[in-house]
């Protein structure tokens, strides 16, 4: 599905270079989890994937089921199947949540060659999936991300990825700024849309997320580079040692 | 004096291309603005609120051509219900007009109205003449002496349906001196609609007065012509518990000065001025606003809203002068502009002038591009650099129509507005 070889990306304003050959592979149907310390270049590289200003890749190649994200524009590499929740997400004035949410399904069916979705069948589906994420009327009315609670802003991340059906899901600290119960409700989610031809890409500081979405690998990064995978066990010796241990293991 | 004689020149070359229509109830306060005028001479760009705007082109005695352009989209307020008075290159058209009888008012046309004791005797020419101190208008004073024609509405009630003023432009050299007198009786309310290009140069003054408890509601398209100029003015006197909302939407033109002068003389009165414009290339649109206070606890308020590309130039002066005794005032303004580029330039002069001590007064007038952040969010959503740009600048645009209280306008101008961004988008 995605597939990173060697990407290396340095920041274009200066000569820093934040990845340092990242290697990974996330096949179909798998979650796979990226856990490390601050500035290990784990929210640079969900940057790079899904095609922010700002970075240069100097060397390596990104692809999504065959196809060179590299050189695609970040609306091309969302109609390709890519998502990425913000670990931020924007506010936007004037725009209406569901005037974005509806725009947003459109340009990308309409990209792909597909038919546009009806307004009658959009509200529809819309208030299905909303109503599964506890998203009231309120909040798809108001412009996008306004006055959101960090929680509201989160679940909001996995509306639209409910309603953009993306094949390659990319969730960058989604936790952060969470407390359990919004916690539960954006894994639930999360979990809801977890099936055989879609994959994950969880990243993340703390094991407590990987206990509501389960991962099958796990990896873990550090200055640039990942720099050990194993299964689930792995962030849960995170949880108990700190990435100290980890770090000077493999140093 | 070398000055004065020096600056009579040009005015006096204005003037005597024009012909002052004859007399009547209107001909002492025509004659009077002619005197003013010869006093003040026709703006200079030295003058202080002309600084930013060149005048030559309003000022000279011919205008320069402008090419009418056709359009295939329904004209605007097509669908609303509305009583039509419709000029062509400032000339009133009978058959294209509805009949002008509507319950709760009172219309007549300014060229036709010769009864000596009509009543807009006392209000043409009079809000004019006291909008020009402490800031000259002198554009204003030569429309009052040379208008050939407008309406006169006296509100008595509360009539069914908006008056739509309909400016249609054929004659590409055409030069129309138009001046409306609007005034609404205790209580009454009205909403009164403008659109079209009016003309190759156009000159229109408007005068409201509202008296206590009166509600006047004003909703102007300025229309498309590229080439098209128009100097316009709008003054108005709000008594005691009145209102007056205006908004202005303007899509091109190569210049358009838009004075608006309100002075709130009853207490608890409200005064909203908007406006919101799209300027590409060759564009030049000004707003000159002067609010003044003189009466306890009224609230004013400017929304404007610019958005320039490819060397559009924005201009904003707006101004809120709160009198000594004219406590407890909430005066607002903010004025905004959306650069497309680095070619196209936005310039402001907000202003505030206070003497009474227990008021509420804020401005705030910002430039910007478009917010990067919120443009890669909406493209990694999928929609297109240049679709995510339009839905940004119609968000933006939208803060200032959202100022109009009818939805049903609100929503006509946000749809046109909308598909005029994609148009030119495809």
């Amino acid at each position: 599905m995605l597939s990173i070889k060697n990407l290396n990306v340095k920041l274009e304003e200066e000569d820093k270079q934040i990845l340092k050959g990242v290697n990974l592979e996330v096949e179909a149907g798998k979650v796979h989890a990226i856990m490390g310390p601050n500035g290990s270049g784990k929210s640079t590289l969900s940057y790079v994937l899904s095609g922010k200003d700002g970075y240069e890749v100097t060397e390596g190649s990104a692809t999504l089921e065959g196809e060179d994200l590299l050189e695609l524009e970040p609306e091309e590499r969302a109609a390709a199947g890519l998502f990425l929740a913000f670990q931020y997400p924007v506010e936007i004035p004037g725009v209406g949540n569901m005037t974005f949410l509806r725009t947003a399904v459109n340009a990308q069916r309409k990209a792909r060659g597909e038919e546009e979705m009806s307004a009658a069948e959009f509200l529809k589906v819309v208030r299905a999936k909303a109503k599964d994420l506890k998203i009231d009327a309120d909040m798809l009315k108001r412009p996008v991300n306004m006055g959101f609670s960090g929680g509201e802003k989160k679940r909001n991340e996995i509306l639209q990825m409910a309603m953009l059906e993306p094949k390659m899901c990319i969730l960058d600290e989604t936790d952060s700024g969470l407390d359990v119960d919004a916690m539960k409700l954006v894994a639930e989610g999360v979990n809801a849309l977890r099936n055989e031809g879609r994959g994950f890409l969880v990243i993340t500081h703390y094991q407590r997320l990987l206990d509501h979405i389960k991962p099958d690998v796990v990896h873990i990064m550090a200055d640039g580079r990942i720099v050990k995978t194993g299964g689930p066990e792995l962030a849960l010796e995170v949880e108990n040692n700190g990435y100290a241990d980890i770090l000077a293991e493999v140093a | 004096m070398a000055d004065a004689a020096e600056k009579l020149t040009p005015t006096e070359a204005m003037i005597a291309g024009l012909e002052m229509p004859g007399a009547g109830w209107s001909k002492t306060a025509r004659e009077d603005a002619l005197a003013r005028l010869r006093v003040m001479g026709l703006p200079e760009r030295r003058d202080e609120y002309w600084k930013f705007t060149r005048p030559d082109t309003l000022t000279q005695p011919t205008p320069l051509p402008a090419a009418v352009l056709g359009s295939e989209e329904a004209p605007l307020f097509d669908e609303i219900d509305r009583l039509k008075v419709v000029f062509v290159d400032g000339v009133f058209d009978a058959d294209a007009s509805d009949d002008l009888a509507l319950e709760g008012i009172t219309i007549e046309r300014l060229a036709t109205a010769t009864s000596d004791l009509h009543w807009a005797r006392d209000l043409y020419g009079s809000l004019e003449l006291n909008g020009q101190d402490p800031v000259e208008r002198p554009l204003a004073s030569l429309n009052t002496a040379f208008a050939t024609d407008g309406v006169l509405i006296h509100v008595t009630g509360k009539p069914s349906k908006p008056v739509s003023l309909i400016y249609r432009h054929v004659s590409e050299t055409s030069d129309a001196i138009l001046h409306h007198c609007i005034k609404l009786d205790a209580g009454a309310e009205l909403t009164i609609l403008e659109n079209g290009p009016a003309a190759a140069r156009f000159n229109k003054v408007m005068e409201v007065d509202v008296a206590g408890g009166a509600k006047f509601h004003h909703v102007r398209a300025q229309g498309r012509d590229h080439e098209r100029r128009a100097a316009t003015h709008i003054f108005a006197r709000l008594g005691t518990e009145s209102q007056f909302k205006s908004f202005t939407l303007t899509v091109n033109g190569v210049l358009t000065r838009n004075d608006c002068v309100i002075e709130l003389t009853g207490d608890d009165a409200i005064a909203h001025v908007a406006g919101a414009c799209v300027g590409d290339g060759e564009f030049h649109h000004d707003d000159t606003v002067f609010v003044t206070h003189d009466a306890v606890n009224c609230e004013s308020r400017q929304v404007f809203k610019k958005v320039l590309r490819n060397g559009a130039t924005g201009v904003f002066q707006g101004k809120i002068l709160v009198k000594k005794d004219a406590q407890k005032t909430d005066g607002y303004q903010i004025s905004q502009s959306l650069l497309l580029d680095e070619d196209s330039q936005f310039l402001a002069k907000p202003e505030l002038e206070i003497y009474a001590d227990d008021v509420a007064c804020s401005h705030g007038s910002t430039s910007g591009a478009i917010d990067e952040d919120a443009l890669f969010y909406l493209r990694a959503r999928g929609v297109s650099h240049a679709e995510a740009t339009d839905l940004l600048t119609l968000a933006f645009l939208a803060e200032a129509v959202e100022e109009i209280e009818q939805e049903e306008l609100r929503d006509e101008l946000i749809g046109r507005l909308s598909s005029w961004l994609q148009r030119r988008s495809a």
